[in-house]
């Protein structure tokens, strides 16, 4: 681009005109097109799987008994859906789910938000090995827990209950948000609570008043990932039940006898709230991952 | 920011022997202290207990110690091929991932028109579990799915992706599965760090008539190297819990080593066996993790 403008500058009025080099124009245009095109492609195979399930699920077992399925909407019901709401444990599980989801989210931000400013805003002795900690926590395979917790769970009776699922998942999700947290908390000025101080706030008050409303968006953002994780866990939480299964565990525990509409209706059922957190959070995102994994 | 301490916060992977040089203040110790204790006794109660006794399990037997567990899981004809595909899985599928996802965050750099719509899609397939990455894949695999609707309406043969007898085909269903679900994941990570890189480096590499493989080997991905550090550890030690997407796509065909303990567990009800192929498991990631961390701190820490 300056390329082009001191070309301008420099001829002078009496000469003709020099011919204007268009090649880095059309360079660049060609350029904005395949960056188009390179973003509809990805687009297309990060979105037609999940219109595919969408379509799947929303049509009637008749058609999808067809042979060459139809690509188009054509044949709307509500029939596979139905069914599969219908079946054994899948609203039991939904509602677990969604409970289980809710219980993990307020466990760990009431064990998780006081951790999360006390590494914010505390150079206390041991925060570099607490740090460590939580990062090698958040590295831990599931299933590392899972085995032995059910036996444990056996032993105390917590076996096969909500809020066994609720402890496995607080456990995993605490040290994401112990980190979020405190890079929430970070973003606070410390000079907006200490004027807080100044004008007569307890401690606790300068917190719940003037920090927390700064920090509700970032701290909504971790509450939304801790809720995507537990409902999508789905080891722990078969190994962890056998009646009080998860949405995501009962579907797996019935995979193998269920006929291909169950699956696709379950499927897309797992998918949807994927689309909603995704569509709050993704301001959020690259603020989450960027200041806390590293 | 006056706060001393607010670099190190930031960094949240300390140095081990770094010494502090303030004296902490009394007062605020005792705060935070008793702020992080709850974690901290959570923490132990649910992970170091487990642990424990996981690996009590996992050497337990009727009559003490014994090492007949492991045995047991090695002579299980699915163990070593559920290594196997766990491993090449991992092998094949990471460097996809990261050539996808680095173009993917460089399209997004460049802010084509609609941009933030791309962004939504391409981050969708992070809230997705692989449980219903498998079923939304299978919709497309299965027998009478949608690849073989293709197939059929341009006059070719239907193939059965998912068949015990095409391993091909299995595996390249759970991989693009897996790419799918998975990628989005580095993909963010990678656009976070990007966005930490100030233009200017690039501008300037530019200037001085760098192209842009160049400028993209030379100060881009140097400069994205904690990023890439991170997405890596991170999407490897992920990469060995896949487990629900080969067994939504082909059951029992395409075993992967938590699959397996899954089976030991619900399927076959030895909970010693299971907490065996759990402790492999972990064994496994934390000794990658630690090569990985290794391996990219010598070669940041070489001269330059």
């Amino acid at each position: 681009m300056s390329h082009a403008t001191t070309n301008k500058t420099t001829s002078p009025e009496s000469r003709p005109q020099p011919e204007v080099d268009r090649r880095p124009l059309a360079r660049q245009r060609r350029n904005r097109i395949l960056l188009q095109v390179g973003c509809v492609l990805i687009t297309l195979f990060m979105a037609l799987p999940i219109y595919l399930i969408a379509l799947s699920a929303t049509s009637s077992r008749a058609a999808l008994q067809e042979f060459p399925l139809s690509f188009i909407p054509n044949n709307f019901s509500l029939e596979t859906m139905e069914t599969f709401l219908q079946s054994t444990g899948i609203l039991g599980g939904l509602i677990n789910s969604i409970q289980v989801g809710i219980f993990t989210l307020l466990l760990s931000l009431i064990i998780g938000v006081p951790a999360g400013y006390a590494v914010a805003r505390f150079a206390f002795p041991g925060r570099d090995p607490y740090q460590l900690f939580l990062l090698f926590t958040r590295a831990l395979p599931i299933v590392v827990l899972s085995v032995p917790l059910a036996q444990l769970f056996l032993q105390t009776g917590l076996y096969d209950s909500i809020l066994a699922v609720v402890l496995l998942h607080t456990a995993l999700a605490l040290p994401t948000t112990i980190l979020i947290t405190s890079s929430v908390f970070l973003g606070v000025p410390r000079d907006v609570e200490e004027a807080a101080r100044i004008f007569g706030c307890s401690p606790v008050q300068a917190f719940l008043k003037v920090v927390m409303p700064m920090a509700i968006p970032g701290i909504a953002a971790a509450s939304i990932f801790t809720f995507v994780m537990s409902w999508n866990e789905v080891l722990g939480a078969s190994i962890l039940t056998l009646n009080q299964r998860t949405l995501p565990a009962q579907v797996l525990s019935s995979l193998a006898e269920s006929p291909l509409a169950y699956r696709f209706a379950g499927g897309f059922l797992l998918v949807v709230p994927a689309l909603i957190f995704i569509f709050f959070m993704r301001r959020y995102l690259t603020n989450m991952w960027g200041s806390t994994i590293r | 920011m006056a706060a001393p301490d607010a670099p190190a916060a930031a960094r949240p992977r300390p140095r081990p022997a770094a010494p502090r040089g303030r004296p902490p203040r009394k007062s605020s110790t005792s705060a935070a202290m008793l702020l992080i204790a709850p974690s901290i006794v959570f923490m132990t109660l649910l992970f170091g207990w487990p642990m424990v006794s996981g690996v009590l399990q996992a050497f337990g037997g009727p009559e003490g110690l014994t090492t007949a567990n492991f045995s047991r899981m090695a002579q299980d004809p699915y163990f070593w091929s559920s290594v196997g595909n766990t491993l090449l899985l991992i092998v094949v599928m990471i460097p996809i991932q990261f050539v996808l996802a680095l173009a993917m965050a460089l399209l997004i750099r460049a802010k084509p028109r609609g941009s933030s719509v791309y962004f939504y899609i391409w981050a969708i397939p992070l809230a997705v579990s692989d449980l219903a990455a498998g079923l939304v894949w299978l919709t497309v695999f299965t027998d009478r799915g949608y690849l073989n609707s293709v197939l059929a309406s341009v006059g070719m043969e239907p193939v059965s992706w998912l068949a015990y007898d095409n391993y091909a085909s299995m595996f390249m269903a759970v991989l693009i599965a897996e790419v799918w679900r998975a990628t989005s994941l580095v993909f963010v990570i990678v656009v976070a760090g990007l966005q930490s890189i100030p233009k200017d480096y690039e501008e300037a590499a530019s200037v001085f008539g760098a192209g842009f493989w160049d400028r993209l080997f030379h100060v881009t991905l140097p400069l994205l190297r904690p990023s890439l550090q991170t997405a890596l550890i991170l999407r490897t030690i992920l990469a060995f819990q896949t487990f629900a997407v080969a067994l939504a796509l082909t059951g029992q065909n395409f075993p992967l080593v938590v699959g397996e303990t899954y089976r030991w567990y619900t399927g076959l009800q030895d909970a010693n066996v299971a907490s065996a192929l759990a402790l492999v498991v972990m064994a496994v990631s934390m000794v990658t993790a630690i090569g990985y961390l290794k391996l990219l701190r010598d070669q940041s820490e070489a001269p330059r």
